[in-house]
């Protein structure tokens, strides 16, 4: 396992960074949530991501993708933090493309796997039924009926849920083991609420009363529902480490630009060693954050058993540290970290909504322990 | 089979036919530690044997060339004479300053003598080497050492005072720093001398710290002739040396020492504070645990990813600071949670066993990891400096 980025790889992640630069950059976000967006993104440029290659990114070429692994993703995240940009790229081309690759049979993978690539339709997956992450908390009923089921259940915050052409549901099957079910949103029954976040994405409260589904709706490749969705849960926090990773980076590189140039008392602020600590500090945390996310990636690549332990350590240390560097980023820049005006106060933002979403530190410590049996 | 490969297999054949049964168990306590010098005594026959051996192949210092008792290993060669070692459980054969400090000095800025001549000394574990940095008026402040060389045409006359020389009164030889150009500015002024600690004039007295005994010395230099070809480098630029040197000892305080064994959870078993599912009691106790093994995975990750990045030449330079203040936090971190999951028994000074104020001993002595090789606020002004770039005070 290498610790080294591949040419391959440097030259997914450089191409990214100017893509990335150049059409979504922080003002983006921003002109996203003035603009008061239902869907939490642009749909231009979501298609000319796909035109890039990334939305297949985890998706085999068979079905339109390009195959290049977690790993791959993760570098495209990481640069997303970097710039806030706010895309399904975690929904669909992550949760649900992962979902469908490994518990999809051969039809339901034909079917929705080249629409995700391509960008066509955008997925998104409902899971969390509490308002904290719980994964083993899943209430939501797929009863069957005939040939198919019925869906009843509630689900909270689903991550790009308003924007979604398609659902992916966790759901409770007769005998009480876990089935994911594709589900249209504008099927009678159910019912979505758009729940604006404080990071200016769009997920939504999804209600689904009785719903009518087809025996295809699951997906039954696989007899084991409750690993794939670990599995898919897995991989969707390997990667949303990486784009808290580029959080914590672009948040502790702004300020550093920053306190090298402010001046008070006469002097850069930057020579106070009050500051200078600190931001030593946080240069460490930040080196330590890399280490665990590449170990991450790496894992869930070639060796997905022993991932699960580093991926809980990663997405907690990633959650910790973007959430300090963003935080001690407001506090270096003094008052006006504190405007809209600024851009740092996004980072701060999302680096919380990110914390949250597939479990945060405290989540992650827990399951540290218990995947170390203590 | 490719050339490591074979290269493998030569080499667990010879460690299974050489490697005593007694030196595959872990060491219990220190006096298990071969640290080799003319005083020490062995505690076993096959300690000595294993370093006997062990020497003779090279492989007390295995990447170090042939031709000065090292045993010319590549990278790879020596990343699988470890894997092997640590497969069947051996002790290191030797440890010493000799070999993680001096030695890598001597390679880079040794003259091809002195490398003849002291090198094979080290890999042989015939001599036994202390430090020499730290005054009574120069701690982090180093570079205001004070110990003095003056100038007697071909040698030097030493008086002064070092602190922290640890071991010194086990040791053979001390290698220092000391001001031989008075009038030179103070990082220009200082040489890196090597010094027989049996000449006229050395002392040494141990110095008693709160964890109890300790192996650290003060050592006094009084009158004491240097002859000049016991100089490493060129006069005045013994900073260069010590500076490369530190780097080493940072890169291996980092290391964790006898932290890095250490397992809160085990204490919590020992103590009996687990549930009946085998999990540490105090769910904010079993918290912080967790929270230390992230960081210690983390820690772990970034040895290993800095190793990568070092090979793939780029430099380590100043990261060795990062690991330095993170690894000496996070074995203080480590320390305090043993200490709270064994409770009162955590609290033993003395008792019936040798090791039964192990813990206790531990802890106070952790707290002098983010003190020596630099303390951590050091670390902190070096990574501002030399990798931020931030402004001056």
């Amino acid at each position: 396992m290498s610790y080294i980025l591949s040419e391959e790889e440097q030259m997914l992640r450089d191409s990214a960074q100017a893509f990335l630069a150049e059409k979504s950059p922080v003002s983006e976000l921003r002109r996203l949530r003035d603009e008061g967006c239902k869907d939490g993104f642009r749909h231009a440029i979501w298609k000319d991501m796909a035109d890039m290659g990334w939305n297949g990114i985890v998706i085999p070429e068979e079905f339109g993708g390009v195959d290049m692994g977690f790993t791959a993703a993760g570098l495209i995240l990481q640069e997303m933090g970097r710039t806030l940009a706010a895309t399904p790229f975690l929904a669909s081309s992550v949760l649900c493309a992962t979902a469908l690759r490994y518990g999809g049979t051969d039809g339901q993978k034909s079917e929705h796997l080249p629409k995700i690539a391509s960008g066509e339709k955008v997925y998104a997956l409902a899971v969390d039924e509490k308002a904290r992450h719980d994964a083993s908390h899943i209430e939501t009923r797929a009863r069957k009926d005939g040939n198919g089921f019925r869906l009843s259940g509630q689900k909270r915050h689903v991550v790009c849920g308003n924007g979604a052409d398609m659902l992916i549901v966790a759901a409770r099957m007769d005998d009480d083991s876990i089935g994911l079910f594709l589900v249209d949103p504008e099927a009678s029954g159910v019912e979505r609420t758009l729940r604006r976040s404080v990071d200016s994405h769009a997920p939504a409260n999804i209600q689904f009363d009785d719903v009518k589904l087809d025996g295809d709706a699951l997906l039954s490749e696989t007899e084991d529902g409750s690993a794939l969705l670990d599995l898919v849960l897995d991989s969707g926090r390997a990667c949303l480490a990486a784009e808290q990773l580029g959080i914590a980076e672009e948040a502790f590189s702004r300020t550093l630009d920053y306190i090298k140039e402010r001046e008070q008392f006469g002097q850069k602020i930057g020579s106070f060693q009050s500051l200078q600590h600190r931001a030593a500090h946080l240069l460490t945390e930040v080196e330590m954050t890399q280490s665990l996310v590449i170990k991450a990636l790496r894992q869930l690549d070639e060796a997905p058993s022993q991932a699960p332990l580093w991926i809980a350590a990663a997405k907690a240390k990633a959650t910790r540290v973007s959430r300090l560097s963003s935080a001690e980023a407001i506090q270096m820049h003094g008052g006006v970290g504190m405007t809209d005006e600024y851009e740092i106060g996004f980072f701060y933002k999302r680096a919380q909504a990110a914390g949250e979403f597939l479990g945060d530190d405290a989540w992650g410590a827990g399951r540290v322990a218990q995947l170390s049996g203590y | 089979m490719s050339d490591l490969e074979s290269f493998r297999n030569d080499v667990r054949d010879w460690l299974e036919a050489n490697c005593p049964d007694s030196m595959r168990k872990p060491m219990k306590s220190e006096k298990d530690i071969c640290w080799g010098g003319k005083r020490f005594e062995f505690s076993s026959d096959d300690q000595k044997a294993w370093l006997e051996r062990m020497a003779e192949k090279g492989w007390t210092c295995p990447s170090w060339p042939k031709e000065y008792g090292g045993g010319g290993l590549s990278k790879d060669e020596a990343q699988i004479l470890k894997e092997e070692m640590e497969r069947i459980k051996a002790r290191p054969p030797l440890i010493s300053f000799g070999i993680w400090m001096l030695g890598p000095a001597l390679l880079k800025y040794g003259s091809e003598e002195q490398k003849c001549h002291y090198l094979p000394q080290i890999t042989r574990g015939e001599i036994r080497w202390a430090q020499g940095y730290s005054e009574p008026g120069a701690g982090s402040d180093l570079a205001a050492l004070r110990t003095k060389g003056d100038d007697k045409g071909d040698h030097w006359i030493v008086n002064g005072q070092k602190v922290w020389t640890s071991y010194a009164d086990e040791c053979d030889w001390i290698f220092a720093l000391v001001r031989t150009e008075p009038d030179a500015p103070k990082h220009l002024g200082i040489s890196f001398l090597l010094i027989d600690m049996e000449w006229d004039g050395v002392s040494t007295k141990p110095i008693k710290l709160i964890s109890g005994k300790s192996p650290f010395c003060e050592t006094f230099f009084d009158d004491v002739k240097v002859p000049k070809e016991n100089i490493v480098h060129q006069p005045g630029r013994g900073w260069d040396v010590a500076k490369y040197l530190l780097s080493h000892e940072r890169a291996n305080i980092a290391g964790g020492g006898s932290g890095a064994q250490m397992n809160p959870v085990a204490a919590a078993h020992k103590s009996g504070e687990v549930d009946e599912n085998g999990r540490v009691a105090d769910p904010i106790l079993r918290g912080d645990i967790a929270r230390l093994t992230i960081d210690a995975l983390a820690f772990e990750t970034t040895l290993q990813r800095i190793k990568d990045q070092a090979d793939g030449g780029q430099g380590v330079g100043a990261k060795a600071s990062m690991l330095k203040y993170y690894g000496t936090e996070l074995n203080k971190r480590r320390h305090e949670l043993n200490m709270s999951a064994l409770g009162s028994d955590g609290l033993l000074w003395e008792g019936e066993n040798p090791e039964d104020g192990d813990p206790a001993r531990g802890w106070l002595r952790s707290r002098a990891n983010s003190i020596e090789g630099g303390t951590s606020e050091i670390q902190l002004n070096i990574l501002a400096k030399r990798v931020l770039e931030l402004p001056g005070g």
